[in-house]
């Protein structure tokens, strides 16, 4: 698949390095910095052109005559919309992709249409950063809650302590802690290692644990896995940024929410902003200002500003002076797996969670969900079973008889309204929701390849 | 450094390359020349040293780093050179010692076509094919053949491709994919030797003689299946066809891939270096005409035209054929020759020497101090085209530009040390480091008669050549080893 990438900046690179892992993209790069393209290049097999990103001209140089994906990354919303419109009009790109932070245009819906604005996907980081962060809220304890089938499915991921009830057991006695429910564990990592789960496998401490849950059964899974924490009350934000403002409104009638900027006129439009969140101005990392703030009953201390050195370190002192638990917004994956396992619980990588929702659109099959779990390594997806017995390879199949690639598991089906908890004998039908779960993500084109339908299926 | 992926890649490079050592054994047993058994066993040696190599370090899979890349290519060349003696050195027809084959070989790989040998039309046709094949190997680069046929080389590819091919400007990929963009070299190299070798027939050579040639045409080698080169056939249909396929293999292969992609000819006149490249063709072609046929050394205009046109291209775009003597040629025609081969052809081309697109910037930053002088507040950008050249192109230009005076200084000494006389030892070392083949002097016809340790001094000078210098120096410096 040909896919142009517009914008070389974080999510830009990281996308490209993402896509360029997969054999079968030819993943090019538009950037106005020469400097930023070449170090690029370095590092992954792709091409790089120089330019403004919305230009006829440059679009031509990088390709955009036979793309199938262009995916506007840039800084401004202004430049990736202009950019689809060129692509759409000039080129007939099928796949438009851009990322839009802007709230202002995001709620116009009827602006995104083919005779309008042809952006076939928006994307907005913020937006998806602050959904995330709300879910860990909401289930305190989890290091991810994702979900699939609008909702009707949850994988949470979460780390198994001494006091969770199956800790110490065999995987197989889950059926008897829980009887009622369509759960089931996922994928087990142990030392930062995949390990190969059946029944009989005993969950240790320190376990990283994926399991599969309806939203109503994540607390009762999560008991499990360690001891259940008390629901969120007081959540401190650090740092004021749209990320920060989006939250604090997100939470603010349900929690008690203090939100700490350092800038006096940003910190000033924000308390304009929210009705009961407190704005605090100053240094998050002033560890004076923490302690008046009485940090050490805060329930969530979250650093979301854009310098992610400060995030770690007030997160880290944030955790020294008592919050029970603190995340922080990292984007480098080397800092976040150096801080995740110590002296910060959850660091949050926006790149991981904007990353996921694009991938979803460059998958072949029907693919409605992907997400991206431990740094891009493994990753999660929905998929839509099409076609009948004779078209597809999965339709009509028992899970056993289906080829599914090494380390691949299929771990819940959707089936209309019904959530089924697949068994090595159950059959797969037409429009079904697959969920799968992949340790190893090398994997994904032999997946991709099973859910697509054959070409006399049209 | 990464000392077990580079000796990873090493071995598979060498067992890969120990296959090119079965194409002679198929031409021995057919024209029967009771040669096949040098390249049997250097097809085992080659294969059984690459595996060996290969063996303990089988699952290093880590990524080959921007280091490893020069480690690997350099080092690859060397050995290179080293295990494509070895069918030369078993052979017993012709004879050489361990420096004559050394010396064929890497003339061979390097495309310079200087040559050791004589009476080489008695020599068995598989010896004469394999020279051949060497040189078309070495003219893409057998690194960007490996690169195009190995695919778990990945992103180490980009390394591997830029430390062997030629040029200022490395980075620009014809295609997102490096696999991709090595694959589309090589097809439009092979397309090109086979139209060559095709028009060669047409015009008169055997089917054996037209490979070979288009094999030696389209990399700009020189080497020939005849002690007289082209001047062998003695027609001027074949002189006009090497002509043709020496000018098109001189030219950046992204042009040609251009045309094959997109079905149209307008971008060559556009790009700058193309046009500063057959500028400079036109120009030294008329001097050298001009002045054979003033001059009197041929008593025809047409015998004037074809020899002059024909030994100009030749030996400007460092491909070495001859059809005349032209090194007795009157006034300054062969120092012109010579010094045209410091230019050589285009960048990303087969061609060897400074390349075109070097000079042509060096040129216009001479033009730019020009107008300096006279608009003493004025910015003036070095531009390609429409386009300026960034700082950082215009530096390493610079910077290759004075090593190569460098390298070219100290080559020199060594060259006159071993008891050269000045013309041939000037000779020899542009011959040599431009990858050109004949020079002047004692080596007009070849290094036969110059001694072994001068011939040591020629093959380093080969491979500084091919390799634009700064792959195999990049190796001596402290800072390359330093941690």
């Amino acid at each position: 698949m040909k896919i142009l990438i517009l914008g070389a900046g974080q999510v830009g690179s990281s996308a490209a390095y993402h896509l360029s892992r997969e054999e079968p993209n030819e993943v090019t790069v538009v950037d106005t910095r020469a400097d930023v393209l070449r170090e690029l290049q370095d590092r992954l097999d792709i091409r790089t052109v120089v330019g403004h990103a919305a230009y006829p001209e440059v679009l031509d140089r990088a390709g955009a005559n036979d793309a199938d994906i262009i995916v506007a990354l840039t800084d401004a919303d202004e430049t990736n919309m202009i950019a689809c419109q060129v692509a759409y009009t000039l080129y007939h790109t099928p796949t438009k992709i851009a990322r839009i932070r802007s709230a202002e245009y995001m709620s116009a819906k009827k602006l995104f249409t083919q005779d309008a604005i042809p952006v076939d996907v928006r994307i907005s980081p913020e937006q998806l950063v602050c959904e995330y962060v709300e879910q860990l809220i909401l289930y305190p304890g989890a290091l991810q809650v994702l979900e699939f089938a609008n909702g009707r499915v949850h994988l949470v991921g979460a780390r198994a302590d001494r006091d969770g009830l199956l800790v110490g057991q065999r995987i197989a006695t889950l059926k008897e802690h829980i009887p009622n429910t369509e759960g089931r564990i996922a994928a087990i990592y142990r030392a930062g290692r995949s390990l190969h789960a059946d029944g009989d496998t005993i969950i240790q401490e320190g376990d990283e644990v994926f399991f599969i849950a309806a939203r109503q059964d994540i607390r009762v899974f999560m008991s499990e896995m360690r001891k259940l924490e008390d629901p969120v009350r007081r959540v401190v934000i650090a740092g004021g940024g749209n990320i920060g403002l989006r939250l604090a409104l997100a939470l603010e009638q349900t929690n008690q929410v203090k939100i700490i900027e350092r800038n006096t006129k940003r910190a000033r439009y924000i308390s304009e902003q929210v009705a009961k969140a407190i704005v605090l101005v100053g240094d998050a990392a002033d560890e004076e200002l923490l302690l008046e703030e009485n940090v050490d009953n805060v329930d969530v201390f979250c650093a979301l500003t854009n310098a992610e050195e400060a995030n770690i370190l007030s997160a880290m002192l944030a955790k020294r002076l008592g919050a029970h638990k603190v995340m922080a917004l990292i984007n480098r994956p080397s800092y976040a797996e150096l801080v995740e396992s110590g002296s910060i619980d959850i660091a949050i990588s926006p790149q991981q969670i904007t990353i996921g929702s694009l991938l979803a659109h460059v998958r072949r099959g029907d693919v409605l969900k992907v997400h991206s779990l431990r740094r891009g390594a493994a990753e999660a997806m929905e998929a839509v079973a099409h076609g009948g017995e004779k078209e597809s390879k999965v339709v009509g199949k028992k899970i056993e008889d289906i080829k599914l690639p090494q380390g691949t598991n299929i771990v819940s089906l959707v089936r209309g309204e019904r959530v089924i908890n697949p068994h090595h004998d159950t059959v797969i039908e037409t429009d079904d929701h697959v969920i799968l779960f992949m340790t190893d993500r090398r994997k994904v084109e032999s997946l991709e390849q099973l859910f697509q339908v054959k070409v006399s299926f049209v | 450094m990464n000392w077990t992926v580079v000796q990873r890649i090493l071995g598979l490079l060498l067992m890969m390359f120990s296959g090119t050592m079965l194409p002679p054994i198929l031409v021995s047993l057919i024209f029967d020349d009771q040669s096949w058994l040098p390249f049997v066993q250097g097809f085992g040696l080659t294969l059984l040293a690459g595996f060996v190599f290969w063996l303990p370090v089988r699952n290093a899979h880590q990524d080959l780093r921007l280091r490893d890349g020069f480690l690997v290519v350099a080092s690859f060349w060397t050995v290179l050179g080293t295990f494509g003696a070895v069918p030369l050195f078993f052979a017993d027809m012709p004879t050489m010692t361990l420096t004559d084959a050394i010396f064929e070989s890497m003339s061979g790989l390097t495309t310079t076509g200087a040559t050791v040998l004589t009476g080489l039309d008695s020599l068995p046709q598989s010896v004469l094919y394999y020279r051949q094949q060497l040189q078309w190997l070495g003219g893409m680069g057998i690194i960007v053949l490996a690169v195009a046929v190995l695919p778990m080389l990945g992103v180490g590819g980009m390394q591997l491709y830029r430390a062997e091919t030629p040029g200022p400007v490395k980075d620009t990929k014809l295609t997102p994919r490096i696999t991709e963009t090595a694959k589309a070299l090589w097809y439009v190299y092979a397309a090109f030797t086979i139209l060559c070798m095709i028009s060669y027939k047409l015009v008169g050579m055997n089917w054996f003689d037209a490979l070979c040639h288009a094999f030696s045409t389209v990399a700009i080698g020189g080497f020939s299946t005849h002690d007289l080169s082209i001047g062998h056939f003695n027609s001027t249909a074949i002189d006009l066809v090497a002509v043709f396929f020496m000018f098109a293999a001189g030219i950046n292969f992204s042009l040609h891939f251009f045309t094959w992609r997109h079905v149209q000819i307008k971008h060559y006149a556009s790009d700058p270096e193309f046009r500063a490249y057959v500028f400079m063709l036109l120009t030294v072609s008329f001097v050298v005409i001009a002045s054979l046929y003033w001059n009197g050394t041929y008593t025809t205009a047409s015998d004037s035209f074809i020899n002059g046109l024909f030994q100009a291209v030749s030996i400007a775009t460092t491909t070495g054929y001859t059809t005349a003597n032209y090194a007795a040629w009157p006034g300054a025609l062969p120092v012109l020759l010579i010094i045209a081969s410091f230019v050589g052809g285009s960048a990303g081309s087969t061609a060897g020497g400074i390349k075109v697109i070097r000079c042509l910037l060096i040129a216009k930053q001479g033009v730019r101090e020009i107008v300096r002088l006279v608009h003493p507040s004025a910015e003036i950008p070095v531009k390609l085209g429409n386009a300026a050249v960034p700082f950082r192109v215009v530096d390493a230009v610079w910077g290759f530009f004075s090593l190569y005076v460098v390298v070219f200084g100290i080559l020199l000494l060594a060259m006159l040390a071993m008891g050269l006389d000045q013309v041939t030892a000037f000779s020899a070392v542009a011959a040599t480091l431009n990858n050109l083949g004949p020079g002047l002097g004692d080596v007009a016809a070849g290094f036969m008669t110059v001694g072994d340790k001068a011939k040591w001094v020629a093959i380093l000078g080969m491979l500084l050549g091919r390799l634009e210098i700064f792959t195999l120096l990049v190796l001596v410096t402290p800072t390359f080893w330093r941690r």
